[in-house]
């Protein structure tokens, strides 16, 4: 357990402090030395597929296998698009990587440009993100133009669904952040019709460290079969939001316990709002995996972990969350529109203490009639956040459903 | 090879007629958004899935032949359907 093994050490985030800022180019290179050359980093997308890296925008896909699917279709022409919109508002950790070490995520970039065969980098960054803007136009404009690969920093509309890749794609086309539904997938046809990988922020930065160190050193780090580290956002009513690394199998009652912030009975929400909520009881022993959290009914998503007080209102919490969902639709899908806004109605009916009788029996109909139904998973997301609270906060919602009034006579009851 | 129904939902605007053509395969959900069965296609409803289908006056729904008319989810590409934030697929949808 803990005790016995080796302390982590962070991997993207070494280096100096945080209130040092992004680091610059000399440093970074002092550092960590510089990237191999293309000839010597030739086969990185089999060392990748060894490594086990996997997706860090919240799916989890092995990244080795992305890469071979967009250089398969390239014939030299591909574009590599950083994905650092980041819209999840309970992370912060593509921002903050983004922000203090600019140069690994674009040595990240180059390496994935490299492999897929790509001659043009968008660095596609939500706007809201400013010191991340600042680290890597700071950045780019402390490297030597490379004469293979042009890259630009492209700032991102603000939105849930702006970071989907097929928004994304559109957006760069067309100016329309909107998911689209082609049937002609990024990596096959996206920017400019040409094969595109679109690659959050976080891969890339394991990437630039894995085509230093190789994939032995990359599964050095974990506790259990899924292999490596990764940024999560921990945030809750006692603490400010915080981005850690952590090494995978890392369980969240260490999180909790180390964040201070959570007294038995709390509750926490895995993987941010397309996530899951948990009561901390039940899952003090449960590993951080992306891979083994699903079994259980949990996700690790993009790696948000946000403490609840039992104190504090589910209902509430999730009415909050659902009204985030429902206004962030693209507005382009009938179920996805109507279903959204009449749960997250309801829900809001629900805590404010003026439910109907059917309320929570109408919530988990609709989100099983939304399920499924939109061209993105925007829809997917919030059925599965509003599910889980329906399981976690059962009481609760029986309460304000029954008696319309919370059964802890919380403040946040109007 | 049989055929299955496909929904553009982006462009489907809730015109609803399809459902009236082809109930046996298409209901409407309560927001009046057809809820499409999308196993293939019995030989003697082709013809009225081909009416179905020249009936949406948005041209939302199509007939496929190719494995991929289950859906892009299902049709085999190599890449997820999602990246980013759109990316983390809640269990409770299961797979």
């Amino acid at each position: 357990m803990p005790s016995s093994t080796t302390p982590f050490e962070p991997r993207v985030l070494a280096g100096p402090p945080a209130s040092a800022g992004p680091e610059r180019l000399i440093a970074h290179d002092l550092r960590l030395g510089r990237l191999p050359s293309p000839s010597e980093r030739r086969n990185l997308t089999a060392v990748l597929d060894s490594s086990g890296l996997l997706g860090r925008g919240g799916a989890g896909f092995p990244v080795g296998h992305k890469w071979r699917s967009v250089a398969e279709h390239s014939t030299g022409n591909a574009v590599v698009v950083v994905n650092g919109a980041e819209g999840e508002p309970r992370s912060a950790k593509d921002g903050t990587l983004m922000g203090l070490r600019p140069h690994l995520v674009l040595d990240g970039a180059l390496v994935a440009a490299d492999a897929v065969g790509a001659t043009d980098v968008v660095l596609y960054v939500g706007r809201e993100h400013t010191e991340a803007h600042r680290g890597l136009a700071q950045a780019l404009a402390e490297r030597e133009p490379d004469p293979n690969v042009q890259m630009q920093l492209v700032a991102a509309p603000v939105g849930y669904v702006a970071g989907e890749a097929t928004a994304v794609v559109h957006y760069l086309n067309e100016g329309d952040a909107r998911p689209t539904f082609l049937d002609a997938r990024p990596h096959e046809r996206g920017v400019a019709d040409r094969p595109t990988l679109v690659q959050n922020v976080e891969s890339l930065a394991h990437a630039a460290l894995i085509a230093r160190f190789g994939a032995d050193w990359y599964r050095s780090a974990g506790r259990l079969a899924t292999r490596g580290s990764a940024l999560i956002t921990v945030s809750g009513p006692n603490q400010r939001r915080t981005v850690r690394e952590i090494e995978y199998g890392t369980t969240i009652g260490e999180i909790a316990r180390s964040a201070g912030g959570a007294p038995p009975g709390s509750t926490v929400l895995l993987g941010g709002y397309f996530g899951s909520w948990a009561s901390l009881d039940e899952v003090q022993d449960e590993p951080l995996d992306p891979v083994s959290m699903p079994e259980h009914g949990l996700e690790f998503g993009c790696g948000v972990l946000s403490f609840l007080r039992s104190d504090a209102c589910g209902v509430a919490a999730t009415a909050e969350i659902m009204a985030y969902m429902a206004e962030g639709t693209a507005e382009q899908c009938g179920p996805c529109v109507f279903g959204l806004a009449s749960m997250a109605q309801a829900t809001r009916r629900l805590s404010s203490g003026v439910a109907k009788g059917d309320d929570v029996e109408n919530i988990d109909r609709w989100a099983g009639q939304v399920l499924g139904r939109g061209a993105c998973h925007h829809p997917d997301g919030a059925v599965g956040m509003v599910r889980s609270a329906l399981a976690v906060f059962r009481d609760d919602f029986a309460s304000h459903q029954v008696r319309r009034r919370c059964a802890l006579n919380r403040a946040d009851m109007t | 090879m049989a055929q299955t129904l496909r929904l553009n939902p982006i462009r489907c605007d809730g015109y609803g007629i399809c459902a009236g053509v082809l109930p046996q395969r298409i209901r409407l959900d309560e927001w009046g958004y057809p809820l499409i069965d999308s196993s293939p296609i019995d030989e003697h409803l082709v013809a009225r899935a081909r009416r179905a289908v020249d009936a949406c006056p948005v041209l939302a729904l199509s007939l496929r032949r190719d494995r991929s008319a289950h859906g892009r989810a299902n049709s085999g590409a190599d890449e997820p359907r999602l990246s980013h934030r759109l990316a983390g697929q809640p269990s409770a949808i299961g797979s």
